[in-house]
């Protein structure tokens, strides 16, 4: 009864058409925040009803850095912290399609923390998805640049005593245009933030504070991934257009979620055609993807 | 394929070798460069940026050369024959993702004008000291392409020849020059784009949902084109035809046999050489790039005085020309490597000779080209 059940469920998953049905079972722990926030990224797709073939995924190293090869799209498994910058290239040579970068933390933030902050600043077209687990997971649960101060990892066996990032604050300060900030338990809201970024011309940013059950939540006695949403549903305050100082993230402190930011200014390819036509008048061709010579 | 005329300045030119390898890129239809300063390769960007905007190109001055490189890969797979440029420090840099390009087969140009090392070393002086890195700097196994010109003339041309083998071997290819070649003004002349002969990139001729990013049984797969429904996934990590990662030994394997295959079952193709009075000589002395120049006048000096000297350029460094190096070896006296370092290439040669010629090296740590007199002495020690 019970297999006949799970092939049912398998049959009828409404987003297969976006997944590698081929490679599931993925590689993620039972209750990590991952597959919820993949699925959520799926219904944005749907949502917007944009062409599929035209969106890609591009991920780094890492638990998160997996997404790339289970969604059913043009999808790119980089190097640690280079995810941005491929996905950059990427943009300006198919500035046509949606690049979305899909990665974890330590990927964005801390390897890749000087790509993130000049693509921010150069506010390039593309949607960066940071999936925060306050953890290194995947090479077994060391401290993160995003791990709040007292929390336990493997390399900080007696708690955490450096500052985090504040995600939403450095991507603002950098140069982005969007900003939310969403837990796994917000599938909904998640998803609109999604949708809404991956439209926005610019840099946009939607970080998701996931549980990580298998080593954050272990090494820190917070229970199991259960426990881990009870205590975003019972901690996460909505506070939309929140001062971006006053959102850091402490050790099971409240969780401050919503969108920060939605403003307009030019992306980089609008800045560089803008600027060219000035410089070169009519001899410029505004650059839109093409060699030059059609 | 012939060049796009837009692309071509043709005529005779006074440019540096630098300014050459921007005109060599952008005359085999470069349209994506990201790169960082870094003396004594600048000049290559600054030529790009200044020449890019009227001819639909993009330059990108990144923030770093680990991002330099990342991103002319994801321009690769936009469809744009892509590069960027670097010295030793940035080329260190660069290694991590110049594996990824290997890892992920992905065509674009990298050219290293090389300065003396190691770490910050002579910035403005010429070296030669990267060839070993050029050829093992990233982790792992694999087999690599570089060229190396001799002159801003060769700049530009092994420009284009290097684009044309990434796309036809579908991988990133090294122009490893240095700052003598970089900074040296010749005239270099640039042909008419109907004489500029391109590989451009073979795409699948295959349906969405029957290609795969390396298909079954083919050494060197036509990629697959981002956008148009094929889905693709391709991954860093070891992974089958499919671009799908498989952990294990078997798949490894597979993997990293046939993208060091790539180059190994095709050397003849790949090897150029220059020869000059080699079938007569008892000694003979093999060189590139700025080195191949130096090393005459002691080769001239040396015949002179009847000494039967030949003369080996390699415009292909990497692969390593072993098959010519070894049935030299079993009919020479002596082998010489000339080159600006301790004796990288060196190394090569002399595993090739295997005991059945002397070999020597000539060399020296950089910062200005050889002395045509200590070529000529070790030539005179070579015949002893």
């Amino acid at each position: 009864m019970s297999v006949e059940t799970t092939k049912q469920v398998s049959d009828e998953h409404p987003m297969e058409h976006l997944l590698r049905m081929d490679r599931i079972p993925h590689i993620w722990c039972s209750t990590c925040g991952l597959g919820t926030t993949v699925r959520a990224l799926a219904e944005a797709l749907e949502q917007l009803e944009i062409d599929h073939d035209k969106v890609a995924v591009v991920s780094g190293i890492g638990c998160t850095g997996r997404v790339a090869g289970y969604l059913k799209l043009d999808s790119f498994h980089t190097t640690h912290g280079r995810a941005v910058p491929f996905a950059m290239g990427l943009h300006i040579a198919r500035p046509d399609m949606k690049v979305i970068v899909f990665s974890g933390d330590g990927d964005l933030v801390s390897i890749g923390g000087n790509h993130f902050i000049h693509t921010a600043r150069r506010n390039i077209d593309i949607t960066v998805i940071c999936v925060n687990n306050f953890i290194y997971a995947m090479t077994g649960g060391q401290v993160a640049p995003t791990t709040p101060i007292r929390a336990r990892s493997k390399t900080t066996p007696y708690g955490n005593y450096e500052t985090p990032f504040n995600i939403p604050l450095l991507a603002a300060s950098s140069g982005a245009v969007y900003v939310a900030r969403w837990t796994a338990l917000h599938v909904r809201r998640m998803a609109m933030s999604f949708a809404e970024a991956i439209s926005k011309r610019g840099f946009s940013l939607v970080e998701v504070i996931a549980p990580c059950s298998t080593l954050y939540a272990r090494l820190n006695k917070l229970g199991t991934g259960l426990s881990l949403m009870k205590f975003y549903h019972d901690n996460s305050e909505i506070r939309h257009g929140a001062d971006l100082n006053d959102i850091a993230i402490d050790y099971q402190s409240k969780i401050v979620v919503g969108k920060f930011l939605d403003v307009e200014k030019p992306t980089y390819l609008d800045a560089l055609n803008h600027h060219n036509a000035g410089i070169f008048g009519d001899k410029y061709k505004p650059y839109g993807g093409g060699n030059g010579s059609d | 394929m012939k060049a796009d005329p837009q692309n071509v300045l043709t005529g005779a030119h006074y440019l540096d070798g630098n300014y050459a390898i921007a005109e060599g890129a952008i005359a085999a239809g470069c349209k994506f460069f990201a790169g960082y300063p870094i003396t004594p390769s600048t000049e290559i960007a600054e030529r790009v940026s200044r020449r890019f905007p009227l001819i639909g190109g993009i330059f990108v001055q990144m923030e770093d050369e680990l991002a330099s490189m990342a991103a002319i890969l994801g321009a690769s797979w936009g469809g744009k024959k892509s590069m960027s440029c670097t010295s030793g420090p940035g080329f260190s840099l660069m290694m991590e993702n110049f594996g990824l390009g290997i890892m992920l087969e992905t065509p674009c140009v990298l050219v290293n004008v090389q300065r003396g090392g190691p770490s910050t070393g002579l910035p403005t002086l010429p070296g030669q000291a990267d060839m070993m890195q050029a050829r093992w700097g990233s982790h792992g196994d694999y087999e690599v392409i570089a060229l190396a010109p001799d002159s801003p003339q060769e700049g530009f041309e092994l420009t284009i020849h290097a684009f044309n083998l990434s796309e036809k071997y579908r991988m990133p290819v090294l122009l490893m020059t240095d700052e003598c070649v970089g900074h040296m003004t010749e005239k270099v002349i640039i042909p008419p784009p109907e004489e500029i002969e391109l590989i451009e990139r073979r795409y699948t001729d295959k349906k969405p949902g029957e290609a795969w990013p390396y298909q079954e049984n083919e050494l060197i797969s036509p990629m697959l084109p981002v956008g148009e429904g094929y889905k693709f996934h391709i991954t860093g990590l070891t992974h089958d035809y499919r671009g799908y990662p498989v952990i294990n030994a078997e798949a490894q394997a597979e993997n990293v046999d046939r993208l060091m295959a790539k180059v190994k079952e095709n050397v003849d193709d790949l090897t150029w050489l220059e020869e000059k009075d080699v079938e007569d000589a008892e000694v003979v002395v093999v060189s590139y790039g700025i080195s191949s120049r130096v090393v005459q006048p002691a080769i001239a000096k040396a015949r002179e005085e009847g000494i039967k000297v030949g003369q080996i350029k390699m415009v292909t460094v990497w692969p390593f020309p072993e098959k010519r190096i070894r049935e030299l070896a079993g009919k020479v006296k002596a082998l010489i490597m000339v080159e600006m370092n301790y004796g990288q290439v060196y190394l090569e040669m002399d595993r090739c000779a295997a005991g059945r010629c002397e070999t020597y090296i000539c060399g020296h740590a950089g910062g200005t080209v050889h002395d045509p007199g200590s070529v000529y002495s070790t030539i005179k020690d070579a015949v002893k």
